[in-house]
């Protein structure tokens, strides 16, 4: 195809792309509205669960399954990742060096570590009565401890982070949550049923079966993402030599 | 009021994409992408999405360009490796 011809087919594309965008866009509420059918009948339900964060009552309740599903590909993709990014037979190691640290960056890690760490484990304690949940205070979890590599050096980090420790965490936290969608098969309904007592409502143990499978997410979020980043932390600082695979796909 | 800080988020926002697109550096992208991920983390809680928000935050903020640094400083460690 020549280039002539290639634009032209990308021009098409897009016109039509824009035409259709624009059509849908047409039909759709207008923006800020005050009608939210979807919306009001999320926070009646969330309510009537006594869950104060809607948002999590509609992960971890109204659509807990579909939050398995999102657990589980950040579950795969991490597993993939540990598998492509393993040493290579012609690479090896070697210990990185430890490089200057100004002494500014040192206090900025020594204060924002504690307090990062304190903030993720809150975001994931809080998630079903505030914004955040496991999700999101899991992933804070992770960064802040890699703090310490910013802040100190690799070896720091590499003493804090039991690997295999954070490896069965991430495992842990995908099977709490497939064994706590049983536990609902079990106790009579359905799976991934909120059987357990609802409590009082603005409470941390209000919600039912909310707050636990946050907390097995939260525990699985916050492991893969440590588990993911030391594999690249390994590539980029330890792992020396092979040619890529360049030679095996030629 | 709440609309001028919509739409001063999303000109931020698309500003930013930009700036990333056009930028040919991935260790410069990875700095512009964390600022990015920052004004869509305001873009979201503006909108009334502070689950998102912090999604973003951590996400788009800290965790793609941390990757992304990390993958450049293998990368360029092999191309130095080659040219020995």
């Amino acid at each position: 195809m020549s280039r002539r011809v290639r634009m032209g087919v990308l021009a098409a594309g897009l016109l039509a792309t824009a035409a259709l965008f624009v059509t849908a866009f047409l039909d759709m509420p207008h923006f800020g509205g005050a009608w939210h059918p979807y919306g009001d009948r999320a926070v009646q339900a969330s309510v009537n669960r006594r869950t104060a964060n809607t948002v999590s009552a509609v992960n971890f309740d109204q659509r807990g399954f579909d939050t398995l599903g999102e657990e589980s590909i950040l579950f795969a993709s991490v597993l993939g990742t540990v598998v492509l990014l393993r040493q290579a037979r012609d690479e090896r190691t070697r210990a990185p060096r430890p490089g200057p640290v100004p002494a500014a960056l040192r206090r900025y890690g020594l204060v924002a570590l504690p307090a990062t760490l304190l903030i993720g484990l809150y975001v994931i304690a809080h998630g079903q009565l505030s914004p955040g949940g496991g999700f999101q205070g899991g992933v804070v979890v992770a960064t802040a401890l890699h703090l310490l590599y910013i802040a100190v050096d690799y070896p720091a980090l590499e003493r804090i982070r039991p690997l295999g420790l954070y490896e069965v965490g991430d495992a842990v936290g995908e099977a709490a949550y497939v064994v706590l969608g049983v536990a609902g098969l079990l106790a009579g309904s359905a799976y991934l049923a909120n059987v357990l007592p609802f409590g009082t409502f603005n409470t941390l143990s209000s919600g039912g079966t909310v707050p636990l499978l946050n907390a097995a997410v939260g525990l699985e979020v916050a492991s893969a993402v440590v588990v993911l980043l030391a594999r690249f932390l390994v590539q980029a600082l330890e792992i020396e030599g092979g040619d890529g695979g360049k030679e095996q796909a030629a | 009021m709440a609309d001028v800080l919509v739409v001063l988020a999303l000109m931020f926002v698309a500003a930013a994409a930009t700036a990333a697109v056009l930028n040919r550096d991935p260790a410069r992208q990875a700095v512009v992408l964390s600022l990015l991920g920052l004004g869509l983390a305001v873009a979201f809680t503006v909108l009334q999405a502070p689950d998102v928000g912090l999604s973003q935050l951590g996400v788009g903020s800290a965790l793609t360009p941390l990757m992304i640094l990390l993958t450049v400083r293998k990368v360029r460690k092999g191309k130095g490796r080659g040219r020995e």
